[in-house]
């Protein structure tokens, strides 16, 4: 017997552990001598009152998608892939190495070998950490983590290097081809006659992440290869029995997740910067953890979570402008403290809940 | 009843233990209805009943890990609240259980005193507990070292040094969960003897088992549960196994199973000289040759522990190996350092593994995605090059649970929440009925319901019948008795003698179990 009906579970945990999420931020909010509800008001409008706004939180919300969904890939093998921030970084080599090798005449053509170039190098820097693991035992979440650091110092010092705008002093490559600029939603927008504001950086690739997260869940869900990773996963003794080899799915699922991770340069570098800079990753490799755990690795709450988070940068961005009390450190301590009531202390939410079930349960008989 | 008790009437009249009316629901499961029983003291009162029919709870209810929604326990005559171990523990039960709980690199004292201990400073308990130690190990014949480390010690002795535990808190009570799963005969009987020194002392003893056999030989009460009820306490003089298996299923039940002699033909699996080192450089197989036929079951008998379980894993494909396999007279590839167990099963080999739930399902996977594991790559499965055909493999999967009367037969339901004996049909359905040429099963009935041993025998004679051979490992004698053809004994990664079953008896197997060699019997 189930403890409690499905949709509870996807639906009412995460709505509930969000609020107890934003009264714990608001008591914090509170103590500082500010009004916790304008806090509230200032990041909904802020991220979602105004087409600008929403702009920018799709612009997040893709990051997340990626970067969600390439943690949770590795994940259904259970491997704690936490090297996403590398492997995104390395994505942006492959991205910027392909759109400067060739002067791109239109982006639909550019847009599927950037893909390919940020896919592969993103799954190039996944590769060793899992290969180690499969081989010989390395602990992922210690390689992966490592490789994250030799990823930020490679791209440092290619981009002070070889890689470097002749010229100036800055870090960073030159602009790409004009033809490699992908659609923005302005630009999408306008034909249909909507107004989309110009001045957002959210465009096509949101669409790729959708694609990709389908992809995600038709892989998971109805390919053999899926079967075999979940399988592992939940039991590497089974898997053993059942002739599933663990170098092979170790391996296969860590080169899929670090693709992923890489595709979110993609958005970043290609849709946004339109030239590869320094720390474009901005973090995300580590959001996607949160919301791949957040999301239950199923590629619809990863969508679903990605928007949240989304949501929340650009909430937050908006809210250190709106309201002056409330410092760029504060506005993390509000996120970080829903992601704590939605991740890790999910069960906070859970566990009473299927108590409340049971006993309707129980007077239902 | 027991409401009328008081304070003043003699504890020595009064019973050791007595339950009034307790119940216990786990959300919409009614574990214990209203369950009332009574142990007299220095009584062997023995407690039977299928898997889920709640005896665990009971137990549990009685050592304090859950509380009951209603009812009462009253400890010699003296009604008692159990909210947690230290309170069953300071109303003098101890409790042994199944799976032991033991620091394996403590010494036995180490282990005995832990929780226990008087102050901060260990010496004076370990001096103190040294000597009681030795007094109760001599009173009651547990002969256990107090100084060796645990690791280095036999099953057996875990089982006695967890015996002590209890003893050494001042347990009047004991209560031993399945104890005997993991001993050999021999070590069994040393168990009863123990058990009958504690009785001689005034201890009471509760023993929940499935096996009838012991309850018939040890005890001198017995109660049987089915479905979260007390269906009846008797006492074992005036009752049988047959009685007990009735009452515990609630209609007839075949205990030995009807089978026609075998009629065996061509060799079908061959092995010879096998030789297993595990991944710790231990020699688990040291050279096993046997022979099964099609149309025969071989049964290898022995204490677990013992080597067979590496030989089914060599065979199953997933354990390196020397020697020589082959099957209908092809050798196998024994080198392979990764899993071989898809070309295993391309050549006619199916497998029950001995641990269902660790190996032969995925307990969060549905049902129907667990009755393609390990054949997940076969044609017949697939829509395209791309994709599994899910809605095919539901269908033959609810086919294959009807037939081999799963319950509930629904395949959308995950594998863990079907019951021990319906998830081990769930196994056999798809090993079964892949048709193979060689079967081979492990521990076919452990944790097991009677009525499902009985209908999960009967498949395996059937597969048999249709001139399949059949390589069956169990630790249960009954059950080798009862299915084998031949009989081989497995002790120390060696086979110690091969006998006939209508020639043998559980002496005779016992011994070879516990090593004694006697090679003439040897193929």
């Amino acid at each position: 017997m189930e403890k409690m009906p499905r949709w509870a579970d996807v639906v009412l945990v995460p709505l509930i552990s969000i609020a107890l999420a934003f009264i714990a931020a608001g008591l914090v909010v509170l103590a500082i001598g500010e009004n916790p509800f304008d806090m509230v008001f200032f990041m909904v409008r802020g991220a979602l009152g105004s087409s600008s706004g929403i702009g920018f939180t799709l612009y997040y919300t893709t990051n997340f998608i990626f970067t969600g969904l390439a943690f949770s890939v590795a994940m259904h093998a259970r491997l704690f892939n936490i090297g996403g921030e590398g492997q995104a970084t390395m994505g942006g080599l492959g991205a910027a190495l392909v759109l400067l090798a060739v002067p791109w005449p239109h982006w639909a053509l550019a847009l599927p070998f950037a893909i390919m170039g940020a896919a592969l190098l993103g799954a190039a820097w996944a590769a060793i950490p899992a290969y180690l693991q499969a081989k010989r035992g390395s602990h992922i979440v210690i390689t992966t983590i490592m490789f994250n650091f030799i990823g930020a110092a490679f791209m440092i010092y290619l981009l002070n290097g070889i890689l470097k705008k002749p010229g100036q002093q800055s870090a960073e490559t030159v602009t790409f081809p004009k033809g490699a600029h992908l659609p923005t939603f302005h630009e999408m927008l306008a034909p249909l006659g909507i107004e989309f504001s110009k001045s957002t950086p959210a465009n096509i690739s949101f669409f790729v992440a959708l694609i990709a997260a389908f992809l995600v869940w038709l892989l998971i869900w109805r390919t053999r290869l899926g079967y075999q990773i979940r399988s592992f996963g939940q039991s590497e003794t089974a898997s053993t029995y059942a002739g599933i080899s663990a170098v092979k799915v170790t391996i296969i699922s860590m080169l899929i997740s670090g693709g992923l991770a890489g595709m979110l340069a993609i958005n970043v570098v290609m849709g946004e910067a339109e030239r590869l800079i320094l720390n474009f990753t901005e973090g995300a490799g580590f959001m996607g953890i949160a919301v791949g755990l957040m999301g239950r690795n199923h590629p619809v709450g990863i969508v679903l979570a990605a928007f949240l988070f989304g949501t929340l940068n650009q909430g937050g961005f908006e809210l250190l402008w709106e309201m002056p009390g409330i410092s760029r450190e504060m506005v993390l301590v509000i996120q970080a403290l829903i992601i704590v009531f939605t991740g890790a202390l999910v069960n906070f939410t859970r566990y009473p809940l299927e108590r409340i079930f049971l006993a309707m349960q129980k007077r239902a008989n | 009843m027991a409401n009328d008790k008081t304070q003043g009437r003699q504890a020595t009249a009064a019973p050791a233990i007595e339950l009034v009316g307790i119940s216990k629901a786990f959300g919409p499961v009614q574990a214990n209805k209203d369950i009332a029983i009574s142990v007299a003291k220095g009584a062997i009162h023995g407690i039977i009943g299928e898997n889920g029919a709640g005896k665990s709870t009971l137990m549990s209810i009685l050592y304090g890990f859950y509380k009951a929604d209603a009812g009462e326990i009253f400890i010699n005559g003296h009604k008692t609240e159990i909210p947690d171990s230290q309170a069953a523990i300071a109303a003098g039960i101890g409790m042994v259980f199944q799976h032991f709980k033991l620091v394996e690199n403590f010494s036995v004292l180490e282990n005995v005193v832990l929780g226990a201990e008087d102050g901060p400073l260990l010496k004076d308990s370990l001096d103190k507990a040294r000597v009681k130690l030795t007094e109760l190990s001599t009173e009651y014949e547990l002969n256990v070292d107090p100084d060796a480390i645990v690791e280095e010690l036999s099953v057996g002795h875990h089982q006695r040094i967890e015996i002590l535990k209890a003893l050494y808190r001042q347990a009047e009570i004991l209560i031993l969960d399945e104890p005997t799963g993991v001993l050999t005969p021999a070590e069994a009987d040393h168990l009863f003897r123990i058990l009958h020194n504690l009785k001689t002392e005034g201890k009471t003893i509760i023993l929940i088992t499935h096996k009838l056999r012991e309850i018939m030989n040890v005890t001198d009460t017995v109660s049987v549960m089915r479905r979260g009820e007390m269906d009846s306490t008797v006492k074992t003089s005036e009752t049988s196994p047959e009685d007990l298996a009735e009452r515990m299923v609630g209609r007839k039940v075949l205990l030995t199973i009807k089978k026609p002699p075998a009629r065996p033909g061509d060799t079908v699996l061959k092995v010879d000289n096998l030789k297993v080192v595990d991944e710790f450089g231990v020699a688990r197989v040291k050279g096993i040759s046997l022979e099964v036929r099609a149309g025969e079951i071989l049964g290898i008998a022995g204490v677990a522990g013992n080597g067979q379980t590496h030989l089914m894993e060599v065979l199953g494909g997933y354990m390196p190996a020397t020697g020589a396999i082959s099957i209908n007279g092809q050798d196998i590839d024994l080198t392979g350092v990764h899993s071989d167990g898809q070309s295993r099963r391309a050549r006619g080999i199916a497998h029950v593994p001995e641990d269902r739930q660790a190996q032969g399902l995925i307990m969060e996977f549905m049902a129907w995605e667990n009755m393609v594991f390990g054949y997940h790559h076969d044609p017949a499965y697939q829509k395209n090059r791309l994709l599994m055909n899910n809605a095919e493999i539901r269908k033959q999967s609810q086919a294959k649970m009807e037939r081999f009367d799963v319950r509930p037969p629904h395949p959308n339901l995950q594998a863990k929440s079907f019951s021990g004996g319906n998830q081990q049909k769930l196994v056999l359905a798809r090993e079964i009925e892949r048709n193979p040429d060689l079967l081979l099963v492990g521990q076919p009935t452990r944790g097991v319901d009677i009525g499902a041993i009985e209908f999960i025998h009967q498949q395996i004679v059937n597969l048999r019948d249709q001139g399949k051979a059949i390589l069956l490992v169990s630790v249960e004698l009954d059950e080798i008795m009862s299915l084998s053809d031949r009989i081989a004994v497995m002790f120390d990664g060696q086979i110690m003698g091969e006998r006939d079953p209508a020639q043998t008896d559980e002496k005779d197997l016992g011994l070879l179990m516990a090593g004694v060699s006697e090679r003439q019997g040897a193929a």
